[in-house]
This record gives C-alpha cells, sequence and structure tokens, in this order.
C-alpha cells in the first residue's frame, strides 16, 4: 500500500464528525467540512444537503493549491488560514494536521473572532485524531489494510460490469 | 491515492486529463457530463477565461456503478494546456491515481504533443510519481479532422509504455467513454497490483 493511501474506517469517520459536530455548534456556522489536500471531501457536518459538496471540495482544495504557490512565491512554507467574506456568507479555511483542510461556512450571525476561536480548537483535535490515524496505519499494516481482499479479488469481469450497470 | 471511505463505502479516484492547449481535454469532460444521467453524475465546472480556455482547471464527478458493494467515484479534472499554466498543472497532478494524455491529432500539433508529454513527466516527477508506473492512457484526438495524422504514425511517436490508445472525436463524442473506460481499468487493476 502506498504510504500516500488514505483509508477511513468507520470509528475515525465517528470521530471527525464529532469535532465537527462540535466546532459547528459552538462557532454558529452553518457548514463545517474536512476535506484531503486533492480535493476528496473526508467529512461535514450541518445543512450539507443545500450545497454542491462535492463541487466546494474540488473548489476549496484547488483554492488551497494556488495559495500554497503564492505562498512558495515569497518563500512561505504555507498560508495556513484563507478567508473569504461576502455579504450574508463567509467561508474560513486553514490546513490542519498539514494534509487536511478544513472549510467553516458561516454567516454574519456568527463572527470571525468566534470561528477562529473555534478553529484552533477543533484543530488541535482534529491534530490528534489524523496523528493516532497515521500511527495506526503504521503499527497494524494488516488491520489497515482491510480493503485488500476487496481489491485483490477484483476480476476484469467486474470492472466491465462497472459500466453497464 | 485512491481514497477509501468504509463509512460510506465509496472508493474516489482522482483521474486527470493532460495535453497540449487546445487539444480536447474540456471536450471530453463536457461530452461526459453531457451524456451521463443526472443522477450518476456531478456539477461540471470550469474555472476557464472568458474566451472559454481553462484557466485552472475543470472537474466533473462521476459515479461509475458498484464494485463489491463499493461506489466507485472517478473524479475526473482536466488541467490547462497552454504552456504558461504550469503552476496549475503541477497543483493538479497531487494525489492523482490515473492519467489520460489527449494528444491533437493534426500534424502541425505533434511538437505541442511531444512537449506536453515531456511537460507531462517531469511534473510527475515533482508530484512524486513515475510516468512508467502511473496508469495511462493515450488518446488520439480529433481523428475527424482532414489534417489528422495517420493514427499508426503518431502513436509511434506518442506511444511510452505501450499503454492503451483510443482513437476519438471529442467533439462529436467518439471514443469518449472508451478512453474513460480505459483508464478506469488501468487505475482499479492498479489499486489490486498495489496490494
Amino acid at each position: 500500500m502506498s504510504p500516500a493511501d488514505l483509508v477511513l474506517f468507520e470509528e475515525d469517520f465517528r470521530r471527525l464528525q464529532q469535532v465537527l459536530r462540535k466546532l459547528r455548534v459552538e462557532s454558529d456556522a452553518s457548514v463545517v467540512l474536512l476535506v484531503d489536500k486533492n480535493g476528496q471531501r473526508i467529512a461535514s457536518v450541518g445543512d450539507v444537503e443545500a450545497l454542491d459538496m462535492t463541487a466546494l471540495a474540488s473548489l476549496t482544495a484547488g483554492n488551497v493549491a494556488a495559495t500554497d504557490g503564492l505562498a512558495r512565491i515569497l518563500g512561505e512554507r504555507e498560508f495556513s488560514v484563507l478567508l473569504h467574506e461576502g455579504e450574508k456568507e463567509n467561508i474560513h479555511v486553514s490546513i490542519v494536521a498539514r494534509r487536511v483542510i478544513l472549510v467553516v461556512i458561516f454567516s454574519n450571525r456568527s463572527s470571525l473572532g468566534l470561528v477562529r476561536l473555534r478553529v484552533r480548537q477543533a484543530a488541535a483535535e482534529l491534530d490528534g485524531a489524523f496523528r493516532e490515524i497515521a500511527e495506526r496505519m503504521e503499527r497494524e499494516p494488516v488491520l489497515h489494510s482491510g480493503i485488500e481482499p476487496l481489491l485483490t479479488e477484483i476480476t476484469d469481469e467486474d470492472i466491465d460490469r462497472l459500466f453497464s450497470e | 491515492m485512491a481514497f477509501v471511505d468504509f463509512a460510506s463505502r465509496e472508493i474516489h479516484c482522482k483521474i486527470v486529463y493532460y495535453g497540449p492547449g487546445l487539444g480536447g481535454k474540456t471536450k471530453n469532460l463536457q461530452f461526459l457530463h453531457e451524456r451521463t444521467c443526472p443522477s450518476r453524475r456531478g456539477q461540471l465546472i470550469s474555472l476557464a477565461t472568458e474566451t472559454e480556455r481553462t484557466l485552472f482547471f475543470d472537474f466533473l464527478p462521476l459515479d461509475i456503478g458498484s464494485l463489491r458493494g463499493f461506489r466507485i467515484r472517478l473524479h475526473l479534472y482536466s488541467v490547462p494546456g497552454q504552456v504558461f499554466y504550469d503552476a496549475a498543472r503541477r497543483a493538479l497532478l497531487c494525489g492523482v491515481d490515473g492519467i489520460v494524455f489527449v494528444a491533437d491529432s493534426q500534424a502541425a500539433r505533434l511538437p505541442a504533443n511531444v512537449e506536453s508529454i515531456r511537460n507531462l513527466e517531469k511534473n510527475l516527477r515533482h508530484a512524486g510519481y513515475d510516468l512508467a508506473t502511473i496508469p495511462y492512457v493515450l488518446q488520439l484526438n480529433k481523428r475527424d479532422l482532414p489534417s489528422a495524422m495517420p493514427a499508426g504514425e503518431l502513436s509511434r511517436q506518442l506511444s511510452i509504455k505501450g499503454e492503451p490508445t483510443l482513437e476519438a472525436a471529442a467533439t462529436t463524442g467518439a471514443g469518449v467513454f472508451e478512453t474513460l473506460k480505459a483508464i478506469a481499468r488501468e487505475v482499479l487493476l492498479d489499486l489490486r497490483r498495489r496490494r
């Protein structure tokens, strides 16, 4: 398994959701989501039906990639926080655990100061969660590779069937 | 890197359409978007200039069905082809699972194809990948144009490792789904191989 692969188990997912849920309530946000730097949505809470979350995840990752490029030009390692202010809605974007993007969407009902404070607290918890996931993947590669039976058993016929559904 | 989500039983794979400017990468995604049932696809996002040249990327999420109880979701990106958008291309290769190289079949575009493949090789290396091992499909696009080079000759010039090679005309849709199937197969077989 490539070291860059990310496998998320149900207990990891529940733990991440719990942190996001707490952050949403405490920062009075409408949506909170976690996105991999490659643009994959990892977890989300809040009014997620109202928004195209897949597009949001991809565009956020693109945004972060572009900002990383700007940081490099200035000799910075990264710009760890991005903020987009609208008339009614705002987006706070931050990097946690070096590889994951935390997105908080909040209206003017909340405040930037509150969001920043709560994001900092949640980031510490998420750092811990991702560190433990990484450590478990190191320590228990067999458990981590629970996907293996699925993937090694894939047949050519399975793949052909995919497109005929 | 494929993202496997056990909680929702989904496997997400990132596929990037690469190639020289005006080669038909965006057209591939537009055709897939038009011809896929709305329940199986997301919104097509194009970050383009006012003249519809890709500025940063096009993005199309597609659900291609279930495999052993897991939904397979493909995230298709196309990069800007113009030479000076290299930073955007590098950014998009981060976490890629498979590449479709969309070659422009017109004889006059052969040097641009060759340069773009070299650029792909360099940018992949920069992102920690090797073109020799990453799932890769070559699409010979614009086969419908009278100025197209013979397919065999073009393929000989551009093929780098005996990759699956498909002829296409993305404006009419010929070969577009076949190309997607070919890269999906390569990516899934690679996931199996890597285990």
